[in-house]
C-alpha cells in the first residue's frame, strides 16, 4: 500500500471516530416500549407518532439547550405487544443493555403499571402521557410523571353534567338511575371507580353494572337490560372496540337513553363510521384543538393539528397530543436543570409549571397532572362540540338525547 | 461419545449455566426466562409427551401458584424472603390438589376431549380471576418488590429458576426410568390394554397431573414476582402464549424424551428474542411461521429427527437397559 | 336475582333476549358447521377458523371502502375465502392431514397466529365497520326491536345450511366427501382423489366462515383478533352436537346464542364467557359420566 494511501485511510477512521464520538455526545437518548402489535397497537402508533413530531420539531429547531450546549433527541423504540411482561422486560433492557436514562411511557395503564416499579428502581425518570389509572399514584414512585389527567376524571363530568340537567328540570339527582358498562381492565375499571364515587355522591341509584370481558364482541346482553330498566343515563368504557360496539348496537337496537357517555370516541372514529347515528353522544377527551392553549413550540393546539394532520394526514387523536406533550415536558426539564444527570432531571420534572399546546401541565407530589381539566364533547350535527367543564365549553348541551323513534 | 469426553461437557455445561448471569449480566432475565420455558416443557412432556394426554391448560396451575404466593405475600406481612418461599410452598400444595381434584373429572377423558376441556379450563381460570376482586380482577395483582440491592433480584431470579428447573429435570428422570415412567408409556401407547393388565391408570394420569402441577405452580410464584405484575389473562393464565408455547417447545425438542424438551425449550426462547430483537413489529408473524414449521417439518421434533438420521449416535440401544436409564431416555414405541 | 324478575314479569325482553341470541346463535351455528365438516371429513380441527370469520370481515370492508354495498361482500367473500382456503389447504394442511390430530391442531393453530397477525400488519388493529344500509324494525311499541340484518343473516345461515345439506347428499362431490369421512382408505382405494376432496372441504369451510364474517362487520365489528371467540363457540358447539350431526349443530349453535345472552343479562357481561366454557366442561364430563366408564382392577 502506497503512502497516500495509507493517509487517506487514516484520515477517513479518524474523521469517522471524532464524528460518531460528536454525534453520540450531541444526543440525549430517550427510551420507549410501545404497544405496536397487539390489542393496543391502534393507540399505541398514535403515541409513537406523537413523540416522533415532537422530536422532529425540538430538533428542527435547534434541539435542546442544556448547560450552553445543544442536543438532539433521539429515541430507542421497542414493540411491547400490548403485554405488560413485556414491557417490563423491555424497560429492563432499555435501562441495562442500552443504557438509556430517561423513559417515555408506554401506552395503557396495565402496561405503565407494569414498567414503573422498573424504572423506580433504577432511579429513571419516566414521563408518560398515556396511562391515566390513578393505582399509579398512590404507590409512592418518585420517578414516575403523567401529563395527562388521570382516569377517574374521564367520565364524573358527564354524572356532574347529569345531575346538574336534573336540577334545571326541577328534578333531584337523587332520582337519578346510572347504568354502567366498563370493560374488565385496569383503565377501564379506574374510570368506574370515578363514576361511582360521584354517583354515590350525589345519591344517584346504579341499576347496572356490568364489567364486560375484554374479548366481548356483542352487547345485546347489558343493552337488552338498559332497554327493560330505563336508566336516565349510560356510562361505557371499553377503548375503542367498546366505543365502536355501544354506538353500533344502541342504533341497531334502538335503545334510547337520556344521556350517553363513553370514552375512545375519536380512537373509534365513531363519527366516521356512524354518521347520524353518533349524535348526541358524550365523549370524554383529554385534549381539544379548539382549546386555546398554545407552547413556543408547536403553537397553538390548532397549529399543533395542522401540523400533525400534514405530517400523517389524519387529524391528532389525544394520545398522539399527551406524547409529544410527555417529549415537551422533558425538554423544559432538561433545560432548566441544566444537566442530563437523572436525579437533577427527576428533580426538574417535579417543579413543572408550564403551558403546552396540551394543556397545562403541574405535577403534584405523587406525580400527576393537577392543572388540567378533563373536556367533554358532545356529538352535534356530525361535529364534537365542547360542552364541559363549562369554564371552557363551546356549545350547549342537548339534553335528553332524543329518543330513536323521533330522529 | 466416551464417559471422559461427557465428563468434560458437563463440567463445561455446568460452569457455563452457573457463570453465565456473572459473564453476561444484560441477559440475566433473558436467561430466567430460559429456564422458565425449560419448566413450561418439562411439566408438559409428562402429560403430553410421555402420557399421551395433550394438556392445553397446563397454565392453569402455573396461575393458581401465581395468584397463591402473591397474595400470601400481600397478606402475610412476613419478610419478603419468609413470606415468598411460604408463599412458593402453599402455591405447591394448591396447584397439587387442584389437580388431583380436577383429574378426577378430566381423566377421564380420552385425546381431543381432553384437550378441549383443558383448553377451557385453561380459559375459565383466566376469566375466573378477572373477576374476582380478592385477587385484584381485571386489574391484576403486584406483587411486593424485592428488597436488596440493585441486581440481587436478576440473580435471585435466575437461580431460583435454574434450581427450580434442574431439580424438575432429575426427578422426571427419576421418575422416568422406574416404573412410574413404564406405567405412563403403557398408558400413552394403549390405556385399555394398559387397564386390563391391571395398571391403576386413574392413579397414575393423576399422580402424573400432580407432578406437573406441583413445578407448574411454584414456576408460578416465581414468575408472578419476576415479571412484577400478575394480569390474570396475560401473565397467570395465559394460555395463548405460555400455555401454547409449552406445547410446541416440548415438540420441536422432541416430546416423550427427557432432553427434548429442554432443548426445544432453548431454540424456541432464543428464536422468539431474536425475532423480537430484529423482526419488531413482524415477530408475531414470524412466530406464526415458525410454528406451521416446526409442526409441518419437525414432527417428531429434533431430537426425533436426529434419532432417525443418525441412530448409531443417538438411537437407544434396546439391550443396554441400565445405560438407557442413566441417560434417563425411553426407547420410542 | 332481580334480572331474572325482569325476564319473568316483562316477557317483551324476553323475547328480545331470546331472539338476539338466537340471531346471533344463527352465525354461531354456520360457523361450527365449517368446523364439523373439516373436523368429520379431514380429522383437523381447524384452529384458523375463526380467523378465516375475520377475513371475510375485511372482505366486507373492502367492499365499503370501495363505495360498494357491503351486502355484495357477502358472496364475494364466500368466494374469495373458498380460494383462500383451497390455497392454504395445499400450503400446510395437507402436510398434517394425516398425522396425528393434536399436530394438525398445532399447525392450524400456528396458521391462526400468522393470519391474525399479517392482518393487524396490514390493517392495523382498528376496530372496524362496515354499513348494510338495513334498518332496525320495531315491533310491540318499540319494546321489541329486530336489526334486519341480523334476519337476513338468519335466513342466510339456513339457505347455506339447506344447500350444504342437499349438495353432499346428492352431489358426486358430495358423495366423494362422505366417502372420504367415513373411510379414507377405502375411498382411495375407489378412486376418490383424496387430496382433492380435502382441498374442497377446507376451501368450503374457509367460505362458510367468510360468508359469516361479511355478515358479522355489517352487523357487529371487526377487528384482527375477534377469531378466538369464534372459535371457541364453534369448538364448543361441534363438541357438543357431536360429528356429522348437522341439526345437532344448529340447534347447539342457536341454543349456545341464546343461552349466552341469557347468561349475560342474568349475571352479567363478566361471566358470560365463564358460564359457556363452564358448560361445556360441564357437558363434557357429564356425557363421559354417562357413558359409565367403570374400572375394575385385578388386585
Amino acid at each position: 500500500m502506497s503512502t497516500p494511501f495509507n493517509t487517506v485511510l487514516v484520515a477517513t477512521v479518524a474523521i469517522s471516530l471524532v464524528a460518531a464520538a460528536g454525534a453520540k455526545a450531541d444526543t440525549i437518548v430517550l427510551g420507549a416500549a410501545v404497544s405496536l402489535t397487539g390489542k393496543y397497537s391502534t393507540a399505541g402508533n398514535h403515541t409513537k407518532k406523537g413523540y416522533d413530531l415532537a422530536v422532529t420539531r425540538v430538533n428542527e429547531r435547534g434541539g435542546v439547550k442544556v448547560g450552553g450546549k445543544s442536543y438532539k433527541l433521539k429515541i430507542i423504540y421497542y414493540d411491547d405487544e400490548s403485554t405488560p411482561a413485556r414491557g417490563a422486560q423491555l424497560a429492563e433492557r432499555l435501562i441495562k443493555q442500552d443504557k438509556v436514562k430517561y423513559l417515555l411511557g408506554p401506552y395503557s395503564s396495565g402496561l405503565t403499571k407494569a414498567i414503573a416499579p422498573v424504572t423506580e428502581k433504577y432511579k429513571v425518570p419516566m414521563v408518560e402521557g398515556n396511562g391515566a389509572s390513578l393505582s399509579l399514584f398512590n404507590k409512592g414512585y418518585k420517578y414516575l410523571f403523567a401529563v395527562l389527567s388521570t382516569t377517574q376524571f374521564y367520565l364524573k363530568e358527564a354524572i356532574n353534567l347529569a345531575a346538574e340537567q336534573a336540577k334545571k328540570t326541577g328534578r333531584d339527582p337523587k332520582t337519578l338511575k346510572v347504568a354502567m358498562a366498563f370493560e374488565n381492565d385496569p383503565f377501564s375499571q379506574d374510570v368506574r371507580a370515578g363514576v361511582v364515587e360521584d354517583a354515590k355522591r350525589h345519591g344517584m341509584k346504579i341499576v347496572i353494572d356490568d364489567k364486560l370481558p375484554p374479548e366481548i364482541n356483542d352487547m345485546s346482553a347489558t343493552l337488552a337490560k338498559v332497554r327493560a330498566l330505563k336508566p336516565d343515563i349510560l356510562l361505557v368504557s371499553g377503548h375503542s372496540k367498546g366505543a365502536a360496539l355501544v354506538v353500533r348496537q344502541v342504533a341497531a337496537m334502538k335503545v334510547s337513553v337520556p344521556m350517553l357517555a363513553i370514552t375512545h370516541c375519536d380512537s373509534a372514529k365513531v363519527i366516521k363510521k356512524f354518521k347520524v347515528k353518533a349524535n348526541f353522544i358524550l365523549c370524554a377527551s383529554q385534549w381539544d384543538r379548539s382549546l386555546s392553549y398554545k407552547d413556543g413550540w408547536f403553537g397553538t393546539a390548532e397549529q399543533y393539528a395542522q401540523l400533525f394532520e400534514k405530517t400523517y394526514k389524519y387529524s391528532p387523536p389525544y394520545q398522539a397530543a399527551e406524547s409529544s406533550a410527555a417529549v415537551l415536558t422533558f425538554v423544559d426539564a432538561f433545560q432548566r436543570s441544566g444537566s442530563l444527570d437523572p436525579e437533577k432531571l427527576r428533580n426538574a420534572l417535579a417543579a413543572t409549571k408550564m403551558q403546552t399546546f396540551y394543556g397545562n401541565i403541574k405535577f403534584d407530589s405523587t406525580g400527576k397532572n393537577i392543572a388540567k381539566p378533563m373536556v367533554l364533547y358532545q356529538i352535534q350535527d356530525g361535529k364534537y362540540k365542547v360542552v364541559a367543564p363549562l369554564k371552557w365549553a363551546t356549545s350547549k348541551l342537548i339534553h335528553p338525547a332524543p329518543k330513536w323513534n323521533k330522529r | 461419545m466416551n464417559r471422559q469426553g461427557m465428563l468434560i461437557l458437563a463440567v463445561l455445561g455446568v460452569g457455563a449455566v452457573i457463570g453465565a448471569p456473572f459473564a453476561i449480566p444484560a441477559y440475566i432475565t433473558q436467561l430466567s426466562f430460559l429456564w422458565l420455558m425449560v419448566l413450561f416443557a418439562l411439566t408438559w412432556d409428562i402429560m403430553g409427551g410421555q402420557m399421551g394426554y395433550n394438556s392445553f391448560g397446563n397454565i392453569f396451575f402455573f396461575g393458581i401458584g401465581a395468584y397463591v404466593c402473591a397474595v400470601i405475600q400481600r397478606d402475610a406481612g412476613l419478610d419478603w424472603h419468609v413470606a415468598f418461599f411460604i408463599g412458593m410452598a402453599a402455591a405447591a400444595a394448591l396447584g397439587v390438589i387442584a389437580a388431583a381434584i380436577l383429574g378426577s373429572g378430566m381423566l377421564g377423558l380420552r385425546g381431543q376431549y381432553f384437550a378441549i376441556a383443558t383448553l377451557g379450563l385453561g380459559i375459565a381460570g383466566g376469566e375466573i380471576a378477572s373477576g374476582w376482586d380478592y385477587i385484584g380482577a381485571g386489574s391484576g395483582l403486584v406483587p411486593p418488590l424485592y428488597p436488596g440491592v440493585l441486581g440481587a433480584r436478576e440473580m435471585f431470579f435466575y437461580f431460583l429458576f435454574l434450581v427450580l428447573a434442574i431439580i424438575c429435570f432429575f426427578t422426571l428422570r427419576r421418575l422416568y426410568s422406574g416404573r412410574f415412567g413404564l406405567a405412563i408409556n403403557a398408558i400413552r401407547d394403549d390405556e385399555d390394554k394398559a387397564e386390563s393388565m391391571g395398571l391403576h391408570t386413574t392413579r397414575y394420569k393423576t399422580i402424573a397431573w400432580c407432578v406437573s402441577a406441583f413445578f407448574l405452580a411454584m414456576a408460578g410464584a416465581g414468575a408472578g414476582n419476576m415479571i412484577g405484575f400478575i394480569d390474570p389473562r396475560d401473565v397467570a393464565f395465559a394460555g395463548l402464549t405460555f400455555g401454547v408455547w409449552m406445547v410446541l417447545m416440548a415438540i420441536l425438542g422432541g416430546k416423550g424424551t427427557l432432553w427434548g424438551p429442554v432443548l426445544g425449550a432453548a431454540i424456541f426462547h432464543i428464536t422468539q428474542e431474536l425475532f423480537w430483537t430484529y423482526l419488531l413489529g413482524w415477530q408475531r408473524v414470524a412466530l406464526g411461521l415458525l410454528i406451521i414449521v416446526i409442526v409441518v417439518f419437525f414432527p417428531t421434533g429434533i431430537l426425533g429427527w436426529v434419532r432417525e438420521r443418525y441412530p448409531e449416535k443417538f438411537g437407544q440401544a434396546v439391550d443396554a437397559e441400565a445405560q438407557g436409564a442413566a441417560m434417563g431416555e425411553k426407547a420410542e414405541p | 336475582m332481580d334480572n331474572v324478575l325482569i325476564l319473568v314479569n316483562q316477557p317483551v325482553i324476553f323475547l328480545q333476549v331470546a331472539i338476539d341470541g338466537i340471531l346471533f346463535g344463527s352465525i354461531l351455528a354456520l360457523v361450527a358447521y365449517g368446523m364439523a365438516l373439516v373436523w368429520g371429513v379431514m380429522k383437523v380441527i381447524n384452529i384458523a377458523q375463526g380467523e378465516f370469520v375475520m377475513l371475510g370481515g375485511y372482505v366486507a370492508l373492502k367492499f365499503a371502502d370501495a363505495g360498494l354495498s357491503p351486502l355484495w361482500a357477502v358472496p364475494a367473500a364466500t368466494v374469495i375465502l373458498f380460494a383462500v382456503g383451497w390455497i392454504l389447504y395445499w400450503l400446510v394442511v395437507r402436510w398434517v392431514v394425516d398425522k396425528d390430530i393434536f399436530i394438525s391442531l398445532l399447525a392450524t393453530f400456528g396458521l391462526s397466529i400468522f393470519l391474525q397477525q399479517i392482518v393487524n400488519q396490514i390493517f392495523s388493529a382498528d376496530v372496524r365497520t362496515a354499513e348494510s344500509g338495513l334498518v332496525s324494525r320495531s315491533f310491540l311499541d318499540d319494546r321489541l326491536v329486530v336489526a334486519e340484518i341480523k334476519v337476513l343473516a338468519f335466513v342466510l345461515a339456513a339457505i347455506v345450511g339447506g344447500i350444504l345439506w342437499v349438495f353432499l347428499a346428492r352431489s358426486r362431490l358430495g358423495q366423494a366427501i362422505r366417502a372420504t369421512a367415513q373411510n379414507a382408505r377405502a375411498a382411495r382405494i375407489m378412486g376418490v382423489d383424496t387430496n382433492h376432496v380435502y382441498a374442497m372441504t377446507f376451501g368450503l369451510n374457509a367460505a362458510i366462515c367468510g360468508g359469516a364474517g361479511a355478515l358479522v362487520a355489517m352487523t357487529w365489528v371487526i377487528h384482527p383478533y375477534l377469531g378466538l371467540s369464534y372459535l371457541v363457540r364453534s369448538f364448543m358447539i361441534v363438541v357438543v352436537a357431536g360429528l356429522g350431526n348437522l341439526p345437532g349443530v344448529i340447534v347447539a349453535g342457536l341454543g349456545l346464542g341464546a343461552a349466552e345472552n341469557f347468561a349475560g343479562f342474568v349475571f352479567g357481561a363478566e361471566y358470560q364467557a365463564a358460564f359457556i366454557f363452564s358448560l361445556l366442561v360441564v357437558i363434557l364430563v357429564w356425557r363421559n359420566w354417562r357413558l359409565g366408564r367403570q374400572r375394575r382392577y385385578l388386585k
